[in-house]
């Protein structure tokens, strides 16, 4: 099949390029894969996301596998990991072979805090689309906000309070308001 | 001696392994719990390795956590040793994500799954919120204008002028070193900083 090539190279492109993580890939492969590439939807990219925090595991990766899987089959999840872990390999490789003291280089060390600034605002801005491309149901963004205000909250009080028991939470509040509204118009809903 | 290596792969293998399939989250997660299992449990890098660890498996490119397994099997046993981590850090979740694709298209029509998956997208943002309040508060408390001023110029670029993602993080990080090279330069000639 053609499209294993792509896959692999896509996604060593979007892993060669992204500093900061997981967080700062997604706005890239929704950029890439949704917007350019047309592979998913981008309802099923939200759908990714959602997975993709609440399994185990590198959400990198799951985002690969899961954009893999649906173009090819287990083989495609396979080559779109690889593209994804091929090019840091290298680059560590080169790093612990060559730099070893890479980041004893002030203005080094200075210019990776600069790229630091920039990547929680790529961050940030994908948020920012999530809850921009969210249709339009009042119930949805004000249960966002309630999250953030309570996770902000939890931080105050510095409770230790992981990330999958406030993804447990979300899931358990939107199933109460299911069950209380009977069936409530699902057009709105995040996988339509 | 081969008994010994072989056992050292297979140490290296499953530890890390076990912390993939067993951690939610990404890379801010897990290399708490890489120091605890590598640095305290089997001793085989030290607390002060740990931290320029982790300090080079953010700055490199791609997912951290899997930057940071890599920097620790490349310690531990050389170039083999990286790719023993490596597959140990990607099969869990490329098995259980594989799974999941299998069963997506039955279930993902269902109304009370897309609801259920409705309300944990909520989740995520908020969890989104929380990374950044994270990132951008250690910046502030640095408490020196420039920093703050690169934000809110990112910011500006980012969100009305749409400059492209790769633009940005070039121009920040020239900015990043530019100061550096000019305070170095400063300290210099005279002596407040």
């Amino acid at each position: 099949m053609s499209i294993l090539p792509d896959l692999f190279l896509t996604f060593a492109k979007i892993g060669l390029f992204t500093f900061g993580g997981g967080y700062a890939m997604l706005a890239i492969i929704e950029n890439i894969c949704v917007e350019r590439r047309k592979w998913i939807t981008h309802d099923e990219m939200m759908n990714i996301t959602v997975i993709a925090e609440s399994t185990p595991g590198p959400i990198a990766i799951n985002c690969a596998t899961f954009t893999g899987y649906k173009k090819a089959g287990f083989i495609g999840a396979l080559a779109a990991t690889l593209g994804m872990i091929t090019p840091s390999f290298v680059i560590i490789f080169l790093i612990s072979r060559c730099l070893d003291n890479i980041l004893t280089w002030t203005v080094m060390a200075n210019a990776l805090k600069g790229v630091k600034i920039a990547v929680g605002l790529l961050i940030l801005d994908a948020a920012f689309t999530m809850i921009k491309k969210m249709p339009g149901k009042k119930l949805q963004r004000t249960t966002m906000v309630c999250s953030c205000i309570a996770m902000l909250l939890i931080h105050l009080f510095a409770w230790n309070f992981s990330s999958i028991s406030l993804m447990l939470a979300a899931a358990a509040v939107s199933l109460m308001i299911f069950i209380v509204s009977g069936a409530p118009d699902l057009k709105g809903g995040a996988g339509k | 001696m081969l008994k010994n290596i072989l056992r050292k792969y297979g140490d290296l293998f499953f530890s890390s392994f076990r912390l993939s399939a067993c951690t939610f989250g990404g890379g801010f997660v897990i290399i708490p719990l890489m120091r605890k299992r590598f640095v305290q449990e089997l001793g085989w890098i030290g607390e002060e390795e740990m931290l320029d660890l982790t300090a080079i498996a953010q700055a490199a490119p791609g997912a951290i956590a899997v930057n940071a397994s890599m920097l620790i099997g490349y310690r531990v046993a050389g170039v083999p040793g990286a790719l023993i981590t490596v597959l140990g850090t990607v099969l869990p979740p490329l098995v259980i994500i594989s799974v999941i694709s299998l069963f997506y298209q039955a279930f993902r029509d269902h109304a009370v799954v897309n609801m259920v998956m409705a309300g944990m997208l909520c989740g995520v943002a908020a969890v989104i919120f929380d990374v950044v309040r994270g990132m951008i508060g250690t910046l502030l408390r640095q408490k020196r204008m420039l920093p703050a001023a690169v934000l809110c110029g990112a910011f500006l670029a980012v969100r009305f002028f749409s400059v492209h993602a790769a633009i940005i993080l070039l121009v920040c990080g020239a900015v990043g070193a530019a100061d550096a090279w000019y305070r170095d330069a400063a300290g210099k000639g005279s002596a407040k900083r």
